[in-house]
This record gives C-alpha cells, sequence and structure tokens, in this order.
C-alpha cells in the first residue's frame, strides 16, 4: 500500500486549512466519497421562556423559536472509501461520529456538499422499526420487513434469528416489553443481523449481553465485514478499532482531524486525548 | 409552503457560500470523481417511477406497519380491541344526543332513517378525517425511524392511511347492524359500497400525503388541524341532510351554494355510501326531493385520482428532505 501513495492526488484541503487533505488512490475502487460535506439538522423543544405571551411577542417580532435550535453538526468533511476497507471512526461525545454514518446511510440529508455511495449503505439496527407492545415474533417479521426483505425472505431467516436470539423458551410469544434489556438487546442485534448489506455502518454499543453472546454477535460481524463492500465502524473501545479497521478517521466537532494507518491515528488520538 | 424547495437555501446562510465543490490545480473534484465512476448521491430523490416500483415493493411492510400500530394502540387498555368498536358507537351517539334530540336537525327525514343516515355520515367521514389527522403527524411521529432505516417515506403516511382503513372496516360490521336493526333491506346496491370506499382510500391516501409533506416541515399545523376538521364535517351534511337542504326556501334561491356544497369531497363519500346502504334514504331523495344522484360518482372519481395523484407527487418532491426536522 505504501507504493500506491506516491501516485496519489491531492484533489482538496478544508477550507480552514487544518483538515488533512483528501487523497485519490486511482489503482482502487471507491466505494464511498464524501465531498465537503456539511450537515445541518434542528432540534425542536430546547430552553426558551415557555409561556403564551413570550412567544406571541416573538411572532410579532418575527424572531425564530429560541427552543428551536441549529445544530451545525458536520462542518465540511471530505475522504473517499475504498472497496475492502474497514474504517473506524474515533473522536469524543458529540464531534459528529454518529451523524457522519447517518449522512452517509443517506438518512440525514446534507445542507451542502455530498455523499456518494456505490450500493446502498446501511446503518446496522432496527430499534426504531420495532415495537414494544408487540411479540418477539411479530417484531422479527416487521423488523426484516423495514429492513427490505420480502415475506418469503422473512421465512426463510426467521427461525435462524430465533436461534441466534436465544431467548428462553416460550418468550419469542410474549411481547417485547417483557424481556429484559439483555433479551431485548439480543433479538435486536439478531434481527438487525440477519440481513447483509453493501455497504455496513455499525455504531457502537452493539456488543452487549453476556460474554458467550458477545462472541456470538462479534464473529457475526466479522461475517457481515466480510460480505460487505466496505465498513465503517463507530466505538469508543479503541481496542475493537485496532483489531477491526485497517483505516481510522479521527473526528473532532464536525471536523476530520486525521485520517490514516489505524495504529497512527489511534496513538496521536490516544496521546491527544491525554490517556 | 415556507420551506425552500432546494437544498442549501434554507436557514444556515452561512454554509451556502461554501457550497462549491473545491477545485484544486486543475484535478477532479470529487463529485466528478463520483460521477466517473459511478457513483450515485447517497440522499438523493430516484425518479419517480423507480420510486413507484420502491413503495410497491414495500407494501408487506406498510401493511405489517399497519397491523401492528393497530395492535399495539390499544394493550394499555383492558377492553383492548373492542375500543374500535367502541369508539364509533360513541361517537355516533354523541352526535344523536345533541343533532337528533336536542337540536332536532333529523325533521326533515322519513321516520326512522336519520339515525342509520348520521351513524353512516360519521362513520364515513371519521375515515378521511383520521386520515389527515394522522398523516400530518406520519412523517414528525417517525423521525427516529426515518433516521435508522431507508424506506420510501411514502410508506408512512401509506400506513397511516391504512390503519384508519382497518378502523374503517370494523366500524363498517357495527354499520351494518345498526342499518339492518333499523329495517334497511339488504339490496345489491350494498355492493356499491366496495368502489365507493376505494374511491375514498384514494382520496385519503393523497390528502394525507398532502399533509405529510406540509405537516412534516410546519409542525403548527396539527395544533391547527383539529379546527379546520371540525368545520369541514359541519359542512359535509353529515349531521343533516344537504339535499333537503337545498330545497329549504333560503337556499332555494341562490342554487350555486348547494352546487358548491356538494362538490366537496367530504360530502360526497357519506351522501354516496347512504345512497349504497340507506333504501329509504335514496328513496326519500330520489322520489320526494326529486334530486338527481348520478352526478356525485363522477365527482368521487374525479377527486379520487386527482387528489392521489396530486398528493402522491407533491409528497415524493420533497423525498430527499424528510427526516431534517
Amino acid at each position: 500500500m505504501a507504493d500506491a501513495v506516491k501516485e496519489k492526488v491531492k484533489v482538496s484541503g478544508a477550507p480552514d486549512g487544518s483538515a488533512p487533505p483528501v487523497v485519490i488512490d486511482p489503482s482502487r475502487e471507491p466505494i464511498v466519497i464524501v465531498d465537503d460535506l456539511h450537515i445541518i439538522y434542528r432540534v425542536f423543544g430546547a430552553g426558551g421562556k415557555g409561556n403564551a405571551a413570550s412567544a406571541f411577542m416573538r411572532v410579532l417580532r418575527r424572531e425564530n423559536r429560541p427552543s428551536m435550535k441549529e445544530v451545525h453538526a458536520i462542518r465540511g468533511m471530505s475522504f473517499v472509501a475504498y472497496k475492502g476497507d474497514a474504517i473506524g471512526v474515533i473522536g469524543t461525545n458529540g464531534s459528529g461520529k454518529s451523524t457522519l454514518l447517518k449522512a452517509i446511510a443517506g438518512l440525514l440529508p446534507p445542507q451542502s456538499g455530498g455523499v456518494y455511495t456505490e450500493g446502498q449503505p446501511s446503518l446496522l439496527g432496527v430499534n426504531a422499526a420495532l415495537m414494544n407492545d408487540l411479540t418477539g415474533e411479530r417484531n422479527i417479521v416487521l423488523g426484516c420487513l423495514a429492513m427490505g426483505m420480502n415475506p418469503d425472505e422473512v421465512k426463510e431467516k426467521y427461525d435462524e434469528i430465533v436461534k441466534f436470539a436465544g431467548l428462553k423458551e416460550g418468550f419469542i410469544q410474549l411481547p417485547m416489553r417483557a424481556y429484559s434489556s439483555g433479551m431485548g438487546s439480543r433479538l435486536r442485534f439478531a434481527i438487525a443481523a440477519s440481513k447483509s448489506h453493501d455497504v455496513l455502518l455499525i455504531d457502537e454499543a452493539l456488543a452487549t449481553g453476556d460474554a458467550k453472546f458477545r462472541r456470538k454477535s462479534a464473529a457475526k460481524i466479522d461475517e457481515l465485514r466480510n460480505e460487505a463492500g466496505a465498513v465503517f465502524l463507530v466505538a469508543h473501545q479503541l481496542d475493537s478499532i485496532r483489531e477491526m479497521c485497517n483505516r481510522v478517521l479521527w473526528v473532532d466537532e464536525g471536523r476530520l482531524v486525521m485520517d490514516g494507518d489505524t495504529d497512527e491515528v489511534v496513538d496521536a488520538y490516544t496521546e491527544a486525548n491525554g490517556k | 409552503m415556507s420551506h425552500p424547495e432546494r437544498l442549501g437555501a434554507s436557514g444556515g446562510g452561512q454554509v451556502s457560500a461554501i457550497a462549491e465543490p473545491p477545485h484544486i490545480n486543475g484535478n477532479p473534484s470529487l463529485a466528478e470523481f463520483a460521477a466517473r465512476n459511478g457513483l450515485k448521491q447517497s440522499a438523493a430523490r430516484p425518479p419517480i417511477g423507480k420510486y413507484i416500483r420502491q413503495v410497491w415493493q414495500r407494501r408487506h411492510f406498510i401493511w405489517a406497519f399497519a397491523s401492528a400500530k393497530n395492535i399495539s394502540m390499544y394493550t394499555e387498555s383492558r377492553l383492548g380491541q373492542v375500543w374500535q368498536v367502541l369508539t364509533p358507537l360513541l361517537n355516533a351517539g354523541v352526535y344523536y344526543l345533541i343533532f337528533g334530540l336536542l337540536l332536532n336537525t333529523s325533521r326533515n327525514l322519513p321516520h326512522n332513517t336519520f339515525i342509520p343516515f348520521l351513524v353512516t355520515g360519521v362513520f364515513v367521514f371519521t375515515f378521511t378525517q383520521r386520515s389527515v389527522n394522522s398523516g400530518a403527524k406520519s412523517v414528525g411521529d417517525n423521525l427516529s425511524l426515518i433516521r435508522a432505516l431507508h424506506f420510501p417515506r411514502a410508506s408512512l403516511p401509506l400506513a397511516y392511511t391504512i390503519i384508519e382503513l382497518q378502523q374503517l372496516l370494523v366500524s363498517m360490521g357495527v354499520l351494518f347492524v345498526i342499518v339492518l336493526a333499523f329495517g334497511e333491506p339488504l339490496t345489491w346496491r350494498w355492493l356499491l359500497l366496495v368502489p365507493v370506499l376505494i374511491m375514498q382510500l384514494l382520496f385519503n391516501v393523497g390528502i394525507s400525503l398532502v399533509l405529510a409533506r406540509v405537516g412534516a416541515f410546519n409542525r403548527d399545523i396539527s395544533q391547527l388541524l383539529p379546527f379546520i376538521l371540525r368545520t369541514w364535517l359541519y359542512f359535509s351534511g353529515i349531521i343533516y341532510s344537504l339535499s333537503a337542504l337545498k330545497k329549504s326556501p333560503r337556499l332555494a334561491h341562490h342554487p350555486w351554494i348547494g352546487h358548491v356544497l356538494e362538490a366537496n369531497p367530504g360530502y360526497i363519500f357519506p351522501e354516496l355510501m347512504r345512497y349504497s346502504l340507506l333504501d329509504t334514504y335514496r328513496g326519500y331523495v330520489k322520489h320526494k326531493l326529486h334530486e338527481q344522484t348520478i352526478h356525485l360518482w363522477g365527482y368521487a372519481a374525479g377527486w379520487a385520482v386527482v387528489m392521489f395523484v396530486v398528493g402522491f407527487w407533491f409528497f415524493y418532491r420533497a423525498e430527499e428532505r424528510y427526516g431534517r426536522g
């Protein structure tokens, strides 16, 4: 890989010059390209004087609601990911890691710039589609359909999911709110991991449950990783990043601080955070 | 619409200044590099034909999501699914108490027709009313779903309309019992309720798609809707017979008012349902009031097709922006 570096072409740098330049490696096939991406999202219901009179005055003065905050989560990021890459994303809490994954998945529309992908990147996780009032059985069907499977595929995967989740006898017929948190997360993981993806995006805290299940899910993620064209992994445990990734993006305050080989970036990150 | 059609023009003005992709030393920009390698914009809106196919592929999810919501809606209450039947019954009871007994809007109708007339109207109108209401909330209430999974966003308003359809089908069972109990005959005309419901479903899907987009970007609409919908109800001849009202001396001199009120979809669908189910009422309108009713079918078909197409197109135009909040 070191030889390829010489042929790489510098195409752009961040507007403020602090971010690493984007280099294109013509010998490899790109699968995700992030081009000067900006993400802003609005949050409602944060703070503000909550009475009718002040709200009315605001309307008269044509002011925005103070309770509506704009969060500039990604501030100009550019990089290219290639087929076969397993990319770790590290950074402190609130640095924009999860937002970046959602933007790559195309779930948060960019304010400006763009994300270009081959195939459909998907987040690993179906929690949002599941309903606690429904039985495990129904949730498996609902979750699989929500991920885009058709009913035949659901039937095919059903037993596998139940077996992987390894719930106690009879629990699959109970509503999910009767599950312990461990059981719930096992089922959720089992559903989410039943589908393979073109570009797999994994947002931390997946390895839940007891030691045995953690081993099982780590093996499953490996399997998914091999099937996928590229993997993005957000994690705070630097060990798992070192173990799984060949490249790391260090993100801070919505900007790219470093982009490079795993050991190099992780070492720099560890040093900067005074560990 | 207060929200802009194009990306980059809303809110954060400071960002749009750097929307131009960087060009350095004549090297290709990343966007061109992406295009050359056949990569596609991740958050882009698919062409309309592909979008329709995607929605069709998701039909099983739409149905499963609707059924799941319907089941979980009543899990907290002890009577559970019984409320699906009780709620429309209680609604009809309240309207009967106020408009049948207290205000006596039934005075024009033949004996024993008012209750089936009222209940049919209320149940059928409620289908549209609730589709509008839930459509407006369908995007905002499912932001976490939108931000986690890929699916054509039109699935959400569609699923919410299906929820209302499932509720209506339960109500229809109750309605049949009430109608038959009041001595209405079971005739072949009852079959006409199928096309009426299909047309109303199309109309409801369309209007709920429109409100889904409006509600996604203007949350205040859901505070305003109850008032609009109640006004609509009172204009729609649900609790009184519009056909009879048109013959009243005050409206007889201004026939255009009657024509306008008649073109209202909130009136057309319940009225057509009454013609299908209530033999006495149809006879009353036809032979006593000498009213033609055939044109209402034309109106219904028109509303259904136009609303469905316009709604789908309108919702689709903002597809890539749902989820920004």
